[in-house]
């Protein structure tokens, strides 16, 4: 959320609150609340008995949390939190040895980001369950989550850029995954980044990235980037049906600030969308057309063989200057430092908003395609040609609301556009432009989705409003409240306010998907005879331990109730020891844990036929505790074993057992 | 015998054949943690089915683990079956009566020999429990039902046949079919003898 914003919505908030003060003295309250406006029977429609599914999967952004949770819709349940940007202790991930990879970038280990905006694989424009992406803003970078496991699949690293709010949107058959770059900064060698910040117009370059998922795999890397001059990426959409190969951007700060932005960067009437001929920049690129240019940058992905992070690193990117390649790029006016930018379902129209515009712009990609042909062009920007706002215009909604952020759209003919500071979603038919119903959002809404909202194909029976602010909507819990969304239905001609839902982090956007489309894709667990990890154990047999140097290894295997070997001796004070714990069960649903006493990094989580590792290092002598932290069967508080610990001189041999009663007998 | 009644007995015998490539009997278990339930098949010469999970989930309560080795019968039923197809094949051929009586009784005799070799194994696979169990229940066995369903503490166990046992009692309802039209016929005159 940009700063003038929340100063905008605190000051309201400030004056509202004024306001109630006053008039609560008597005889001037205000009369009426608008706490509850759930009207006929708004339960039944979101009841969903218990055995039963919830209709869509909604994928929703944890903002600040770095990761993603997966909500069923109607009902608005909690199904999973999804670790992708940040650690996650309770499963190990960031903190085992295999998935530590999966989370560095050329600046090193970073454990966290915010993540922003999730977004469904499409096929034919329409999103086909395959994987959801998710972008890191923070450190710039871009996940994919395979939507068989519900796991992060792979993560790329977004090099010469600064914030990677812009993204990550998906071109109709899933070829490109774009990111554009927030902060526009210097790039090439260090003696071109080292510039006085004051130098913006000269030597700041945003750029936008086109970064191609390998069907099979999900392994991503950067197709090509394409240099633009110094301004804000804020959203973005790929074209569909008649505008296909092309990708609009909406970008703010063209007055080129580069501080006070809330001030600074308000001062222009108008900012841009700027429109990306993609097919052409495939073409050039595949053409050897541009330049490669320092980037180095990371790109991991999780081997579902192996159990293991697999790191790419790359040095450089392939650029393209648009300078060089006229027809590339094209700006189009759009009032007032626009956020969403979004293309309706046939692919006719981009609906800019404008969030300090009172009014919501139409862009008609027919009338752009004859202004570029006719030239019709009010200037350029920095070398970029500026098309003619009255020649590219569809119309405007007027007078919708104010604060215009973001634009869905339904299966009808309609978009549905979320309002920041009058809180509210506002439904407009795209066509006409008439204001057909509006809904207040409780509160500051940010932006808004419909299952398969932003596709040719959009699901239009429901829009969500992920709110920025809660306040007095739920059970108090101290200075920090919950965030939330609520659930609106759209299917007749008036919204409906549906349900209030907390979520985790910040959900700045979300997407939905009928459950059927992915429910089939379910894995239920990992065949243990494709398991290739290097310190596999496929069986108790297999099962050994190890000293290289200062490394004790520990081939591990877990099954319900015990761990083969339970009782370790020999290990000194000073070795590093490494637990390869397998989990052996075949069946869904009967994860194992594994957690030493004084384990400085995180617990496992192992999930059937996987193996991860976690590394111990002792700090004392004695005999130290493991056990399993997943209630795994009816023995499972007899899951457990010792790891005996000597002095560094100790002369114990080195020893793995798992004992039988009958040893003793 | 009508040759009719011959291709009858010819075709019930080849059709145990089929009998060495389909399920001849299945164990199905349900429990509140197994919405989804598990099952065993029983081939001629093999389990099939979540024989693993059921292994898995026995040791708590001191039951032995079934493989496909510790089963002589194994070894043997295919050849049986194949012998009984021979016997049915050559009883056609002969064309007499007393062929087909020795082929029903035989098929007869071995069929209750497989129902009494399962209920051996289910009585000691339930009853022969490890001393050192996890979970014990006193007076409790666990021999799961020969036929129909049973209670096994949190598990509710189905023993049917499967499509090898239906084939194996349509063989011998049609044999037996057979027997009884063949024996219905008037039987040819004997000459009185004074």
């Amino acid at each position: 959320m940009k700063r003038p914003l929340i100063v905008t919505g605190t000051s309201l908030g400030v004056i509202a609150g004024a306001f109630l003060l006053m008039n609560s003295l008597p005889g001037c309250r205000p009369s009426g609340t608008t706490k509850s406006v759930v009207t006929g029977d708004a339960a039944s429609k979101v009841y969903v008995a218990p055995g039963k599914y919830d209709e869509f999967y909604n994928f929703v952004s944890g903002g600040f949390s770095g990761q993603m949770a997966v909500y069923g819709i109607p009902s608005g349940r909690l199904l999973r939190e999804i670790p992708v940007f940040s650690v996650d202790p309770e499963s190990g991930y960031g903190y085992s040895e295999e998935t530590k990879g999966m989370l560095t970038t050329s600046h090193g280990f970073i454990p966290w980001d915010d993540s922003h905006h999730s977004e469904l694989s499409q096929t034919d424009g329409v999103p086909d369950g395959k994987w959801c992406f998710i972008n890191g803003n923070n450190t710039p970078r871009i996940a994919l989550i395979d939507l068989g496991t519900f796991r992060t699949g792979s993560i790329i690293e977004i090099p010469n850029s600064a914030g990677n709010h812009s993204s990550p949107f998906i071109t109709g058959n899933s070829e490109y995954v774009v990111a554009g770059t927030r902060f526009s900064v210097p790039m090439g060698d260090d003696a071109a980044r080292d510039v006085p910040i004051k130098t913006y117009k000269e030597n700041f370059k945003g750029n936008v990235s086109f970064i191609h998922p390998e069907p099979e795999t999900g392994k991503m890397s950067i197709a090509f980037q394409i240099v633009t001059p110094g301004v804000n990426f804020d959203l973005s959409h790929a074209g569909k049906g008649p505008s296909e190969g092309w990708f609009f951007f909406s970008c703010y700060n063209t007055e080129q600030a580069y501080s006070l932005l809330e001030v600074n960067a308000s001062q222009r009437d108008k900012d841009f969308i700027m429109a990306v001929n993609w097919k052409l920049a495939e073409q050039l690129a595949k053409e050897g057309k541009g330049k490669r240019v320092p980037g180095k940058h990371h790109s991991n992905w999780w081997n579902h063989k192996t159990h293991s992070t697999e790191t790419t690193v790359y040095d450089d990117v392939l650029q393209l200057d648009p300078k060089d390649h006229p027809g590339l790029l094209y700006f189009m006016p759009c009032p007032k430092s626009p956020h969403g930018c979004d293309v309706d379902p046939t692919g006719k129209y981009i609906v800019g908003s404008g969030k300090l515009a009172a009014l919501i712009p139409v862009f008609s990609f027919e009338k752009m395609q004859k202004a570029i042909a006719a030239n019709d062009l009010e200037g350029d920007f920095a070398g970029i040609p500026v098309l003619k706002y009255e020649s590219v215009i569809h119309g405007e909604v007027k007078k919708p609301g104010l604060g215009p952020l973001h634009t869905e759209f339904d299966d009808n003919g309609n978009a549905y556009t979320s309002f920041f500071v009058s809180s509210e979603i506002v439904k407009w038919n795209v066509e006409k432009l008439e204001v057909l119903d509006r809904v207040p959002t409780y509160y500051s809404i940010g932006h808004l989705s419909v299952p398969g909202g932003d596709s040719k194909k959009p699901w239009g029976k429901y829009v969500i409003a992920y709110n920025k602010i809660t306040k007095d909507r739920y059970l108090p819990t101290g200075p920090e409240l919950t965030q939330s969304a609520q659930l609106y239905s759209i299917d007749g001609d008036k919204m409906e306010l549906l349900l209030d839902f907390p979520t985790t982090g910040e959900p700045h956007y979300a997407q939905s998907i009928p459950a059927e489309l992915v429910k089939p894709r379910e894995v239920k667990f990992f065949k243990i005879e494709e398991n290739e990890h290097p310190f596999v154990a496929k069986g108790e047999k297999e099962t050994k331990i190890e000293r290289r140097g200062k490394e004790v290894h520990v081939w591990m295997t877990t099954i319900r109730s015990h761990f083969a070997p339970d009782n370790i001796e020999g290990v000194k004070l000073g070795d590093e020891v490494y637990f390869h714990v397998t989990n052996l069960e075949q069946d869904w649903d009967v994860p194992h844990g594994f957690a030493i006493k004084g384990a400085a990094n995180a617990e496992l989580l192992l999930m059937p036929g996987e193996t991860q590792t976690l590394k111990w290092v002792p700090t004392r002598v004695g005999v130290t505790p493991m056990y399993c932290t997943d209630f795994c069967s009816a023995l499972h508080q007899e899951m457990q074993g010792y790891v005996r610990v000597s002095p560094a001189n100790s002369t114990v041999p080195l020893t793995a057992l798992t004992v039988s009663v009958d040893a003793e007998l | 015998m009508k040759p009719i009644s011959r291709v009858m007995i010819a075709l019930a015998a080849l059709s145990l054949l089929v009998l060495l490539f389909v399920p001849i009997w299945r164990i199905d278990l349900a429990a509140p943690q197994y919405p989804e339930g598990l099952f065993i098949q029983i081939y001629a010469d093999h389990f099939a089915g979540d024989v693993e999970k059921i292994n898995g989930l026995n040791h708590y309560i001191g039951m032995g683990t079934i493989h496909d080795e510790m089963f002589p019968e194994f070894e043997y039923l295919p050849k049986v079956l194949i012998g009984l197809a021979v016997f049915g094949v050559l009883a056609a051929v002969w064309g007499k009566r007393q062929g087909l009586f020795a082929g029903l009784i035989t098929l007869t005799v071995f069929g209750l020999w497989a129902l009494y070799d399962m209920y051996k194994w289910g009585y000691s696979y339930g009853h022969d429990l490890d001393p050192r169990a996890a979970i014990k229940v006193e007076g409790q066995a666990y021999q799961p039902p020969l036929i129909g369903h049973k209670k096994l503490l949190n598990f509710d166990a189905w023993s049917t046949p499967d499509t090898g046992g239906w084939i194996l009692f349509g063989v011998l309802a049609l044999l037996a079919g057979v027997y009884f039209l063949e024996l219905r016929r008037k039987r040819p005159a004997k000459p009185i003898t004074a």
